[in-house]
């Protein structure tokens, strides 16, 4: 025990014959698991999106109970003991970054963990700034934690657990939110932190080129949870590549897929001039001016905490712009005199404009996947065979078919994903507004999403995408907007 | 590293600890509820009047809450006004209506009771934030960590959940449900928030768990909840205006004993 009144170092995580099923489902969601990760090991876990890694990450830091939550067959072991009652060495950073910020004030957030873990008040402060510095959040310890945007979230929880020095870090797609240029700076200091504690290092991430630098072990998961590929980086890489690729893993220095457009510019939908977007409250950016076409795709990028989030609310018609212009051209506006998309009804936006949020949840209205693809075409009042023709069409599409009856919270990151742009597929919209669309999927789901998105929009869609996906962009990029930080005077457009 | 002595501990120690004033309240309270004359309560506003200039409380917030107590305090008496027991001469009569003497003098004694009773809770808490009330509950009165930390987060959410009932009206206008009357939409909303609302509560447990809530059978706090002088002259101020407000209605004969008269 040292000062803190922890013992240091990392631990030993084993698995033994491992099954865990949710609650609710028929399948396995991990079967038989065997596996064995020594003290100070770093472990890149890799596997396509359905296939239990997240699961196996809850379980390690005792987070699922067997019989509320589900039924175990098997054991995990951290230490030699259910992680259950090893949680006083287990720190573990969520996949949504939504869900984890506990308290309202970003200096007491970051030292939750340390409390609990009993460190002394005085050793605290010092190591909030040293991890708030270390993943690049500086700032003011009073600060609303209400107030940061998803990128800032992700960084604010991620300080949080490496301020714990646990000795085993398990990190579930940790830098999926963050600009490139956070992505590195996150990498960077979850290896140091692992460095200096020499704790246990589990990291789901599907940008393997990222963090193979600072693991030494990979482990691939296939559909099913079984173990596909085990072993040292480079080497697993290069003995399992068409494995992996089959698995949706994204392997450093694989092409891109070649994506042919027909790139014929349609009529425009949009028109914005001197548009000022912002939340009620809070800052804004100004001046924007842009023009959204039909069969053109138009990719936002801006650092976090930049309002991309709340343009892309501003052009799906659901939030009220700050000042300046945002209207439809006369053949896209459902009456002559209502051209702005916030005084359309909530109905006459389905066939128009489709957004897709965030965090695929935000998205979700009804019990099951298939009322959800339903629910759109049925305010339309289709008739109930073209319904369930374009249910079935998107379900086998977006493959989700055995997944039909499935309660959409209950899927995994990437399966709601591809749920929540489903639905908006499924009232066929002239525009679609998707905010990163491509955020925790794997390469499969990834190109699929690419070519899927290429297709509509040479079939006359526009398409809006926020992003902070480089290949995405460079695939898809008709024209840009790049946003600045919130209020800057003015906002750079260029146009490709 | 002057910055980090500066905050180390975010909480500001110049203000007095919540579980002072939250105890300065209730001892108020408990000696107001005793009596329904009006003597007692105005002799208590009046001293808690120089209690308030005593510790400036900012004027303009206690205005605008103090509007709001006013505003409460007189629909009480109005009531009273129309509806109490009459005794005395009576003024005006009219269907169940009777203003008397007697409800003439309740009614007063009842506006200056609930003024009394509710002023120092305003004043009091105008400046305290949830954060530090829970540093008090959890080290000056040690309740359990798993309650108070408990409570805490979940204030959060109600805070949050302003946050999801836009967003959920943004779901529901994105796909095509908004068009129903507003009474209707609003009453399907707020089953969503209920349902978002449970959801949000489990994920924060969760997340809790994930950075070691409850991992050890003790924990500690990061922010100091400090108890000295001024705590306790607070809570003996609560006391003393309580024991004058009671003695000058005993002794000029207004006492009334939860209504005995």
């Amino acid at each position: 025990m040292n000062a803190t009144g922890q013992p240091g170092g990392g631990v030993a995580v084993a698995a033994q014959g491992w099954h865990w099923r949710h609650a609710g489902r028929s399948q396995w969601a991990l079967r038989d698991l065997d596996l064995a990760i020594e003290p100070g090991q770093r472990v890149l876990l890799l596997g396509v999106s359905g296939s239990g890694k997240s699961t196996l990450l809850h379980g390690l830091a005792g987070l699922l109970d067997s019989g509320e939550d589900g039924d175990e067959i098997g054991r995990l072991l951290v230490d030699g003991a259910p992680p259950a009652a090893r949680r006083c060495r287990i720190g573990m950073v969520l996949q949504n970054p939504d869900s984890q910020v506990i308290l309202s004030r970003v200096g007491d957030d970051v030292a939750f963990g340390m409390e609990n873990f009993n460190v002394e008040r005085e050793a605290i402060w010092p190591r909030v700034r040293r991890a708030l510095a270390a993943v690049g959040l500086e700032l003011p310890l009073m600060r609303d934690t209400a107030e940061l945007s998803g990128g800032q979230q992700q960084r604010l929880a991620l300080a949080g657990v490496l301020a714990m020095n646990p000795g085993l870090l398990l990190l579930d797609e940790p830098t999926a939110n963050l600009d490139p240029a956070g992505v590195l700076e996150v990498r960077d200091a979850v290896a140091a932190a692992a460095e200096q504690t020499g704790a246990t290092l589990i990291v789901i991430e599907h940008r393997t080129a990222v963090w193979l630098p600072v693991v030494d072990r990979v482990i691939v998961l296939e559909d099913g949870g079984q173990v596909v590929a085990d072993g040292p980086p480079e080497d697993t890489i290069a003995r399992q590549l068409d494995q992996l690729r089959r698995a949706g893993v994204w392997v450093p220095g694989a092409d891109l897929p070649v994506v042919t457009r027909n790139h014929a510019s349609g009529a425009p939908l949009l028109h914005a001039a001197d548009l000022s977007i912002g939340y009620r409250t809070g800052g804004q950016s100004r001046g924007l001016g842009f023009d959204i076409n039909r069969g053109t795709t138009t990719i936002v990028t801006g650092p976090n905490g930049a309002g991309k989030s709340a343009l892309a609310l501003t052009l799906g018609g659901l939030l009220p712009p700050r000042g300046g212009r945002l209207v439809a051209q006369d053949a896209f506006a459902p009456a002559a005199d209502r051209r702005e998309p916030i005084r359309w009804r909530s109905r006459e936006l389905l066939t128009r404009i489709g957004s897709v949020f965030q965090n695929p949840e935000h998205q979700f209205l009804t019990g099951s996947v298939h009322d959800e693809l339903a629910l759109g075409p049925r305010a339309l009042n289709r008739d109930r065979a073209a319904i369930a023709e374009i249910c079935d069409e998107l379900l086998n599409r977006l493959h989700l078919a055995h997944l039909t009856d499935v309660n959409p919270y209950t899927l995994s990151g990437g399966e709601k994903r591809r749920l929540s742009v489903a639905t908006v597929l499924a009232t066929q919209p002239a525009l679609i507004i998707l905010d990163e669309p491509t955020f925790g999927q794997d390469r499969n789901t990834w190109e699929e999403l690419v070519r899927l998105l290429a297709e509509i929009a040479d079939e006359g869609t526009a398409v809006v995408a926020i992003t902070h996906d480089l290949d995405f962009a460079a695939l898809l990029a008709d024209s840009r907007i790049e946003l600045p930080a919130w209020d800057s005077e003015t906002v750079t457009e260029a146009t490709c | 590293m002057l910055s980090t002595a500066v905050d180390a501990s975010p909480a500001r120690p110049t203000r007095i600890n919540p579980v002072a004033k939250l105890a300065a309240a209730l001892v108020i309270a408990v000696g107001l509820v005793l009596s329904v004359d009006w003597v007692s309560a105005l002799t208590a506003l009046g001293l808690e009047v120089i209690l308030v200039l005593a510790l400036r409380v900012p004027l303009r917030s206690l205005l605008t809450r103090g509007a709001v107590l006013m505003l409460a305090a007189g629909l009480t008496a109005i009531t009273i006004l129309l509806y109490g027991e009459s005794s005395g001469a009576v003024h005006w009569h009219f269907l169940l209506i009777t203003v008397s003497d007697g409800s003439i003098t309740l009614a007063l004694a009842t506006f200056l009771r609930v003024l009394a009773i509710a002023l120092p809770s305003v004043f009091l808490f105008i400046d305290t934030e949830p954060t530090e009330l829970a540093d008090g509950l959890g080290q000056v009165l040690r309740l359990p960590a798993r309650f108070v930390l408990g409570a805490l987060a979940g204030v959060r959410l109600v805070g949050l959940l302003g946050q999801d009932w836009r967003y959920l009206g943004y779901a529901r206008r994105a796909r095509g449900v908004a068009d129903q009357a507003r009474i209707r939409r609003a009453a399907g909303q707020a089953f969503a928030l209920l349902v978002s609302a449970i959801r949000r509560g489990s994920m924060l447990a969760t997340a809790m768990e994930a950075r070691g809530f409850g991992a050890y059978p003790t924990r500690t706090w990061a922010r100091p909840s400090p108890f000295g002088w001024r705590e306790t002259a607070l809570i003996c101020t609560a006391f003393v205006i309580v024991a004058v407000a009671i003695s000058v209605s005993v002794g000029t004969g207004h006492w009334n004993f939860i209504g005995s008269r």
